[in-house]
């Protein structure tokens, strides 16, 4: 056990250090910080411009969406680039416990999630105006960390797809842009056509996003936990399904001889 | 004579590496359509549906300066990467020559973005593409791809000094896209940004394309844009020689 909780959270301290490498400041701040602030203002003024939504409503949706940036690429480099930096073959012949190395490596990739949509809500708060009835704000908190717990595992399931694919920014890029479209960041679910929508529905953010605009307006946590309930349901599916894929790809990997290949 | 067998050659080799890659594809294709559509919809919305041409070239604009905007970063990354940097600025050219068609060849690969914002606008949301001056959205469509190319070499030149270019670009894009209006006016942003507006290549470019596209005149646009544009083209010619200097100075032409 103890050797499980070891690889669990300092081996998956030291991999998020050593495979992030956005995380120097010179590098996090412009991007982690500057392009969700930026991207923030970008949405609110626009929906401002078209008289669409509340300022609100931009606000929560950007603010919270602001995780995935720190989720989705996060979580797939800490996987992905144990391949480009040609580690995967010393840590996949390594007796470590694989559930370990592979959740372990989620927990810093959270935490930052969590850092980057604070920053997000406070530049609203900030610049934009944004007043919560301060008795929401845990309850919003809460609602944050369950909505980053699922981009996060939607991350791992990119990043273990990567054990694969020659291109993961690839496909990290366009997760993260479909994701601005059909989450309901900055378009409520019931203006896109119905396909569009039931793809936002088996996304992660979706139910969080929602959650949080509710908790926003005044609503309880309890009044939101079936929104909640199924985010989380979605961050463990999320889960399962990237340790599936994770290894699957390491045996066929292994078997066919393919690991540090492009 | 060499200067242009310079730019030709470097302009046809940089497409080329830019038709096979797959991150300028999501960028110069992908993301300003999923972008276009969020714009379209959020408009749609507002009950502005006449605007959906507006938010079509707005984004296709936006796409434009992202390719620009990360082909100019990535250019001087990437050849840190590969270890062509040195030979680059060790060869008899100056270096903003060498790299003017890199960052033309970026722009030009960002119409793509104006091109398939117009089609996605025209064939899903029912855009129409009526031109009220066609000739002069002919002419100033180049004129906008040409300034923000050359708005992208000055930029290339400051990345040979920041080891970090890339983190540049994540930084500047939507920052540019608020400042020059491309899918909103800039009359909604504070009074204090109106100056940065003006500095701004893209700004003009969007309002002379608006100005052909839906009506009023775009010449004075285009001519802002074109000035503004040998303005930033002769400033890089400057900077690349001062911060290609300080970077054979420093030994941090090639650091990683």
């Amino acid at each position: 056990m103890t050797r499980f909780l070891r690889t669990f959270f300092v081996g998956g301290l030291i991999a998020y250090r050593g495979l992030f490498n956005w995380i120097r400041p010179a590098m996090y701040i412009p991007t982690m910080l500057g392009g969700p602030l930026f991207q923030l203002i970008f949405f609110t003024k626009l929906g401002e411009f078209a008289h669409a939504e509340s300022r609100d409503f931009y606000i929560v949706g950007n603010a919270t969406q602001a995780c995935a940036m720190a989720s989705v690429y996060g979580m797939t480099m800490a996987i992905a680039n144990e391949r480009w930096f040609g580690t995967l073959g010393p840590l996949l012949a390594s007796p470590a416990n694989r559930a370990a190395v592979f959740l372990g490596r989620g927990v810093p990739v959270l935490a930052n999630g969590l850092l980057v949509s604070a920053f997000t809500y406070l530049a609203g708060v900030v610049l934009l105006g944004f007043r919560p009835p301060l008795s929401s704000v845990p309850a919003l908190a809460a609602i944050v960390v369950v909505t980053t717990i699922s981009c996060t595992a939607f991350g791992m399931l990119l990043g273990s797809t990567s054990l694969r694919a020659k291109d993961f920014f690839f496909a990290a890029n366009l997760a993260y842009f479909l994701m601005l479209l059909l989450c309901g960041v900055n378009i409520p679910l019931g203006d896109l056509p119905g396909a569009l929508a039931a793809v936002g529905r088996c996304l992660p953010l979706t139910h969080g996003i929602a959650a949080a605009r509710e908790v926003a307006a005044g609503a309880s946590l309890t009044d939101v936990s079936g929104l909640v309930g199924t985010e989380l349901a979605i961050a463990a599916g999320y889960a399962a399904a990237a340790y599936a894929v994770f290894r699957i790809l390491e045996r066929e990997s292994r078997r066919s001889a393919v690991l540090d290949t492009y | 004579m060499t200067g242009l067998r310079v730019v030709r050659a470097g302009f046809v080799m940089n497409l080329k590496m830019l038709a096979t890659s797959s991150f300028f594809l999501v960028t110069s294709t992908l993301q300003p359509v999923i972008f276009a559509t969020i714009a379209f919809y959020m408009f749609r919305a507002g009950g502005q549906g006449g605007t959906l041409l507006y938010a079509a070239l707005g984004a296709g604009m936006m796409g434009v300066w992202s390719t620009t905007l990360y082909g100019s970063g990535g250019m001087i990354q990437w050849q840190r990467w590969q270890g062509t940097l040195e030979l680059s600025a060790g060869s008899p050219h100056p270096l903003a020559l060498v790299y003017l068609p890199f960052t033309l060849a970026n722009a030009l690969t960002g119409a793509y973005a104006l091109v398939a914002t117009l089609l996605w606008g025209r064939l899903l949301f029912g855009v129409p593409l009526h031109l009220v001056h066609p000739f002069q959205f002919a002419v100033a469509v180049p004129v906008a791809i040409l300034s923000l190319g050359l708005m992208g070499l000055l930029l290339a030149s400051t990345f040979i000094l920041y080891r970090y270019a890339n983190a540049l670009s994540n930084l500047l894009e939507y920052p540019v896209w608020i400042a020059s209006g491309l899918v909103f006016s800039t009359s909604i942003l504070p009074v204090w940004t109106r100056p940065i507006s003006w500095l701004l290549p893209p700004y003009w470019g969007i309002l002379a394309i608006r100005h052909a596209a839906l009506g009023g005149s775009a010449w004075g646009p285009i001519v802002a844009a074109l000035a503004l544009g040998a303005a930033y083209g002769l400033l890089s010619t400057v900077t690349f020689g001062i911060f290609e200097r300080l970077a054979r100075d420093q030994a941090t032409l090639s650091l990683t």
